[in-house]
C-alpha cells in the first residue's frame, strides 16, 4: 500500500513537470509574439525567425552540455535513466528515504523537460533586445555559447548550489531566488545588455540633438496576445518551481504561487498603465504589456512567501519601475525595441531585493552578492562572445539592409507581402 | 458654373453630405486624402517618445453646382464640417469650363 502511494507521487510529481514545462514551453510563442507585435513589419519574419531557431538551439545545447554543466547530468543525458533501465524499486527505496512529506521524487527525464524550457525563456529575452538590426546567423551563434555554457554555469551556482568559480558560495550568503528573477530574467537581460552595447541603436532612434525618436511597433493585437500568452505560461514557470505537488504541504503552496503570480502580474498592468497615463497623458498599450511582464519578473523571485496583497504591491512597483527604466535607457542611448532589459533586468534585480522581506532565510547581502554575480558573469561572458562574433563575422546588417528591413537581407520573405506599404 | 472643392474632417462626411443634399446639390465625388496646413501635423507619444504624423487624414469632396447654387454650397459646407477648432478644413471654388453628361452628351448646367 505504502508503495503504491509512492507511485502515485512519483506519478502526479512527474506529471506536474510535464504540464508546467509546457506552460513555460509556450512562453516561447509569447516572446515570439510580443516581439513580433513591438518591431516595425519590415522585420516581422526575422524576428520569428530568430525565436523559434533559438528554441531549438537552447533545447539541443541543453541537452548536449548545458545540463551535464547546470546539474551533473551527464553529456547527451546519460545520467538520466532511459525507459529501458527503469527500476520501480528505485522509486520505492527513493521515496521511502524521503518521505511521504519529503522531497519530491520524479522521473529525471521530467526534470530535463523542466528545465531546459527554462533556458529557452533566458534566451528569448535577448531576441527582443537586439531586434531590427542584428545579423540573424550571428544571434544564432551567440544562442549556442549562452545556452550550452553561460546559463548552465550560472544555473550550477544558484539553483544546484555549486561553488561560483570554487570561490564562495550563494547558498551559504544566503541568496534564493524561487524561480529566476535573477537566475533567468536578469541573465537574459545581462546578455541583451551586453549584445545592445556592441550594437548601437536603430538607425534613426536616436536624433543628432539627442532627441529621442519613436519607431512604433507595426502590431499592437499580436503583442497583446503574446503578453496573455506569457502570463498564461509563468504559471507553469513560478507553479512548477514548488517542485512537488503530491502532499496537501506542496499542493496548497503551489496554489499560493499560482494566485501570487496572477496578483503581480495585475498589479504591474495598472502601475505601468497608469504612470504611463500620467507622465505621456495617453494610455500607452505598450507600457501596460511591458508593466504586466515587470510584475510577473517582480514576484518570481518569491512568489511562495508574500501574502496576495503584497504581491500585487511587489508587482506594482514593479510595473512602475519598469515605465521610468526604459525611459531612463532611452536617454542613455540604449535602444532596446521591446523593453526587454527593463522588464528582466531592472525588474529582475527588484524581484531579488524583495525577497527577504517575506522569506528571512534570504538575506539583503546575499541577494546583493548574487545579482551581482550573475550580471557579472553573465554580462561579461557575453560581451567577449559578442565581441569575438562582431570581430569574425559582424553582428550588424548594413545601412541599406537596415533600411529595407531584416526580412528582406537575412530571409528573403516579408511577412505581409501583400499588404500596402506607408511611409 | 463652379466647382466647389472641399477639405473637410472624416467624421464629418455624413453630415455635409446631408447639408448639400438640403441645398439641392445632386451629385458628390468624396476622396479619401492626406495633407497638412498651419499646424504642420501633431506629435504622438510612443512609449514615452515623440514621433511626428505630418500627413493627417482627411476627406476631399468635389461637386459641379450651376452659378446660382455656388452660395448656399458652400454655406451648407461650411457650417456643417465646422468645429471650431484647427484642422476643420478648407473650401476652394473655381469657376468650370464646361460639363458634359457622358451617357447622353448634355452639355453645361443640364448636365450637372
Amino acid at each position: 500500500m505504502e508503495n503504491q502511494i509512492f507511485e502515485l507521487q512519483f506519478a502526479l510529481d512527474t506529471f506536474m513537470f510535464l504540464v508546467c514545462g509546457a506552460l513555460v514551453m509556450w512562453m516561447a510563442a509569447g516572446f515570439a509574439m510580443l516581439e513580433a507585435g513591438l518591431v516595425r513589419a519590415k522585420n516581422t519574419t526575422e524576428i520569428l525567425t530568430k525565436n523559434v531557431a533559438l528554441f531549438a538551439i537552447a533545447c539541443t545545447m541543453y541537452l548536449l552540455c548545458g545540463y551535464a554543466i547546470m546539474y551533473d547530468g551527464g553529456v547527451l543525458l546519460s545520467e538520466i535513466v532511459h525507459t529501458s533501465a527503469f527500476d520501480v524499486a528505485t522509486v520505492h527505496a527513493d521515496s521511502a528515504e524521503a518521505g511521504f512529506d519529503g522531497d519530491s521524487v520524479y522521473s529525471g527525464a521530467s526534470d530535463f523537460f523542466f528545465q531546459v524550457v527554462f533556458v529557452a525563456t533566458a534566451m528569448s529575452i535577448v531576441s527582443g533586445a537586439v531586434a531590427e538590426r542584428m545579423k540573424l546567423w550571428s544571434f544564432l551563434l551567440f544562442a549556442v555559447v549562452m545556452t550550452g555554457f553561460i546559463y548552465p554555469l550560472e544555473g550550477s551556482w544558484t539553483w544546484n548550489g555549486a561553488d561560483v568559480f570554487g570561490l564562495y558560495n550563494l547558498g551559504d550568503l544566503g541568496f534564493g531566488d524561487f524561480a529566476g528573477s535573477g537566475i533567468v530574467h536578469l541573465a537574459g537581460a545581462s546578455a541583451a545588455l551586453a549584445g545592445v552595447l556592441l550594437l548601437g541603436p536603430r538607425k534613426g532612434k536616436y536624433g543628432p540633438d539627442g532627441k529621442v525618436k519613436a519607431l512604433p511597433g507595426a502590431n499592437l493585437p499580436l503583442a497583446t496576445l503574446g503578453t496573455f500568452i506569457l502570463w498564461m505560461g509563468w504559471f507553469g514557470f513560478n507553479g512548477g518551481s514548488v517542485l512537488k505537488l503530491a502532499d496537501a504541504n506542496a499542493a496548497h503552496s503551489m496554489a499560493w504561487v499560482f494566485l501570487n503570480t496572477n496578483a503581480a502580474a495585475s498589479g504591474g498592468l495598472i502601475g505601468a498603465l497608469v504612470v504611463a497615463r500620467l507622465l505621456f497623458g495617453k494610455a500607452d498599450l505598450t507600457m501596460a504589456l511591458n508593466g504586466a511582464l515587470a510584475g510577473l519578473v517582480a514576484i518570481t523571485a518569491g512568489p511562495d512567501t508574500p501574502t496576495a496583497i503584497q504581491a500585487t504591491l511587489w508587482g506594482l512597483l514593479g510595473g512602475v519601475l519598469v515605465v521610468f527604466s526604459i525611459i531612463t535607457l532611452d536617454k542613455l542611448k540604449i535602444d532596446d525595441p521591446v523593453g526587454a532589459i527593463s522588464v528582466h533586468g531592472t525588474v529582475g534585480i527588484l524581484g531579488l531585493m524583495l525577497v527577504p522581506i517575506t522569506n528571512s532565510d534570504v538575506t539583503f547581502g546575499g541577494q546583493i552578492v548574487g545579482a551581482l554575480t550573475i550580471f557579472g558573469w553573465v554580462f561579461g561572458a557575453s560581451l567577449v562572445t559578442w565581441f569575438v562574433i562582431k570581430l569574425v563575422f559582424g553582428i550588424r546588417v548594413s545601412e541599406e539592409e537596415e533600411y529595407d528591413g531584416v526580412d528582406q537581407s537575412e530571409c528573403g520573405m516579408e511577412a505581409y507581402p501583400e499588404f500596402v506599404k506607408t511611409t | 458654373m463652379q466647382l466647389v472643392t472641399a477639405i473637410i474632417k472624416p467624421f464629418k462626411l455624413d453630415e455635409v453630405r446631408e447639408a448639400l443634399a438640403e441645398v439641392g446639390v445632386t451629385g458628390l465625388t468624396v476622396t479619401e486624402v492626406k495633407g497638412f496646413g498651419r499646424q504642420k501635423g501633431h506629435t504622438e507619444l510612443y512609449r514615452g517618445a515623440e514621433y511626428v504624423v505630418d500627413l493627417l487624414p482627411k476627406i476631399k469632396i468635389e461637386t459641379a453646382v450651376g452659378d446660382d447654387l455656388a452660395e448656399a454650397a458652400v454655406d451648407a459646407i461650411v457650417s456643417s464640417a465646422s468645429t471650431g477648432k484647427i484642422g476643420d478644413g478648407k473650401v476652394f471654388v473655381s469657376r468650370l469650363e464646361e460639363v458634359i453628361r457622358i451617357r447622353t452628351g448634355e452639355t453645361g448646367e443640364q448636365a450637372i
